[in-house]
């Protein structure tokens, strides 16, 4: 297989005006991945799947990851005049990474028996913008994948032919994967049809007759 | 079981040539999810027209408890054993996906007994895996109970050597990361050596008996047809993938443990159709047989487990990886995202079965709803991965 940055080159002169940056995975497995914009994704896994040297025929994995909101510390010397005297001195600068939610794709070619290729789409937020291209037209393996992750993160997949939830019920309201879900605290309730059973039954009840002050008198002891 | 009728515009009408057809007319039915031959709890809705299915869209999740969830707030070593509810007739290859892809997540090298006894067990596991697989498929066609009870006093000797090795039958929890939990001793690997050498005359009289059969075959030879196309497209793996006719393994692609060691073939199928996926998987049995007679023939004394492995305050490197073996249902991954932390940042499971499904609908349309159970059947699925 050709190395990310060979990839990225031809993948960005086939599909025009594609950004696409190498996400490194610092760890052992050496498993980076391409970060792909939302814009030209669907041109681009076209262009991984068609291209006869690459030919990701197979997508083997989708799958998402919830990115909370985090901040990073850096520290930088600064020189400053203090009292008239020049001095180095550390300062810390927050920086504030909003939280997005990511798409994860993993390619293998079946033709040429390589891979894994990884690449990877981010939303523009964790909320109303939680939308991607869907790459099921592309890779129907993602069909029920995307279903999941639309169910379980919240995804919206643009073009995606049956987007529905598909492990939890349909009237769940929540995404069970993201890392802020918090269990509701009646999680068991539900309405049932029972409920509307017994509304419609006291309709049918006898009224209890009015009490005349007879009871009062059976009641007591003698 | 549920019915509704729906009526549909001539137009979007597909053509049949069933003679006895109601006219126009979609029967709806809402198949499972407690029936005996969806294998758990699946339920599909399928439109009907007369016998024949003209839509079917499963329907999944009655066994979901977001195992994925689970595995991100339990430590690393503590998933293991909840690995072996996946799947659970093949916890042996559960636990050597997610101790695979822990291992290339954490950089881990195995010692070599251990590689061979997760050879041996993931062979083993395939064997009564496919073996319990054609049983309940001659189930489901209507050969109640007998070829089951065969398959199941070979599946049960499997069984017991897990037992013997791992004190359970089923929920093994044998591997860890860097190796396997214990060590197998001589008189183990010779019950197992005896157990392998029999196989074959259980797979010959099985074969002989079921798979020329002409009821077996009248009804798999040409139902459920999958293009090689349509399998690669849909990710379609494991021997469903094979019976298409594409050569593609990941034991041979990935080589993973010390699978480039074996010598052994790739049966492949030329139709695609059930006869295909029942007889992939009595061939494949063939295969495995070899390929553990092979390991139990070669394997030598040795540590089982790494040294340098710290199970207890287990933290991988920051980073992530994706691990897959070539399970008895097809590919099994594990892609673990880890920020350094005891816990995985993100803990996800490739389910084969459930990735599998994705072609049901294909299969199925324009064949009977006796032919739906048949297909259905020769997926392999087990809905504890389906759902998870």
């Amino acid at each position: 297989m050709e190395s990310l940055e060979q990839i990225k080159n031809r993948a960005e002169l086939a599909a025009r005006g594609a950004k696409i940056d190498i996400v490194v995975n610092p760890g052992p497995a050496q498993q980076s991945s391409l970060l792909i914009d939302n814009e030209h994704a669907a041109a681009v896994a076209q262009f991984l799947r068609n291209h006869p040297a690459l030919t990701f025929d197979y997508c083997s994995n989708a799958t998402g990851v919830d990115w909370l909101d985090r901040v990073i510390k850096k520290t930088t010397k600064v020189k400053t005049v203090v009292d008239g005297v020049e001095k180095e001195v550390d300062q810390t600068i927050e920086e504030k990474i909003p939280g997005y939610l990511e798409a994860v794709y993993h390619l293998y070619s079946m033709k040429h028996k390589h891979g894994p290729l990884i690449i990877r789409m981010r939303t523009a937020n964790r909320t109303d913008g939680a939308r991607l291209p869907s790459l099921t037209p592309i890779w129907r393996s993602a069909e029920l994948q995307e279903r999941e992750i639309f169910d379980l993160y919240g995804i919206h997949f643009e073009g995606h032919p049956d987007l529905r939830r598909i492990l939890m019920w349909d009237e769940f309201v929540d995404h069970p994967m993201r890392k802020d879900y918090r269990e509701p605290d009646d999680y068991e309730w539900e309405p049932t049809p029972h409920d509307d059973v017994l509304e419609k039954a006291k309709q049918h009840y006898t009224p209890r007759p009015q009490l005349d002050g007879a009871e009062n008198v059976t009641a007591q002891p003698q | 079981m549920t019915a509704t009728i729906q009526t549909l515009e001539p137009a979007e009408r597909p053509p049949t040539t069933m003679s006895s057809r109601l006219d126009g007319e979609l029967l709806e039915v809402s198949m499972g999810p407690q029936h005996p031959s969806t294998h758990g709890v699946f339920r599909m809705n399928v439109a009907l027209e007369g016998e024949i299915v003209r839509k079917l869209k499963p329907v999944f999740g009655y066994l979901h408890r977001n195992h994925e969830k689970i595995g991100e707030n339990a430590t690393y070593l503590s998933s293991m054993p909840y690995t072996d509810r996946l799947d659970y007739f093949c916890s042996m290859t559960n636990n050597w996906a997610y101790a695979l892809s822990v291992e290339k997540l954490a950089g881990i090298e195995v010692p070599e007994r251990a590689e061979y006894l997760r050879v041996i067990l993931a062979e083993l596991t395939r064997l009564q895996n496919h073996a319990s697989l054609l049983g309940f498929l001659l189930s489901d066609m209507g050969a109640w109970g007998t070829p089951l009870m065969y398959a199941f006093r070979e599946r049960e000797n499997i069984l017991d050597l897990f037992e013997s090795l791992s004190g359970s039958r089923m929920m093994c929890d044998y591997m860890r990361f860097g190796g396997c939990r214990v060590d197998a001793d001589d008189a183990w690997l010779g019950r197992a050596k005896k157990i392998v050498d029999l196989f074959p005359k259980f797979l010959d009289e099985f074969e002989e008996l079921i798979l020329q059969n002409e009821i077996v075959i009248a009804r798999t030879q040409n139902v459920g047809k999958l293009s090689p196309e349509l399998a690669i497209n849909a990710g379609i793996t494991g021997p469903m993938l094979r019976a298409c006719g594409v050569n593609y393994d990941v034991r041979k692609v990935d080589g993973y443990g010390i699978y480039p060691r074996f010598k052994f073939r790739i049966p492949l199928g030329d139709h695609g159709d059930t006869y295909d996926r029942l007889m992939m998987r009595a061939l494949e049995m063939h295969e495995s047989v070899e390929i553990l007679k092979q390991a139990l023939a070669q394997i030598q004394p040795g540590p089982v487990v790494n040294p340098k492995v710290k199970l207890r305050a287990f933290r991988p490197p920051v980073g992530e990886a994706y691990g897959r073996i070539e399970g008895p249902k097809g590919e099994l991954g594990f892609y673990l995202i880890s920020d350094g932390g005891p816990n995985p940042y993100r803990y996800r499971v490739r389910p084969p079965s459930f990735i599998n499904l994705t072609v049901l609908e294909d299969l199925c349309l324009g064949h009977t709803v006796a032919d739906v159970m048949v297909i259905l059947g020769s997926v392999d699925i087990v809905m504890g991965e389906v759902d998870r």
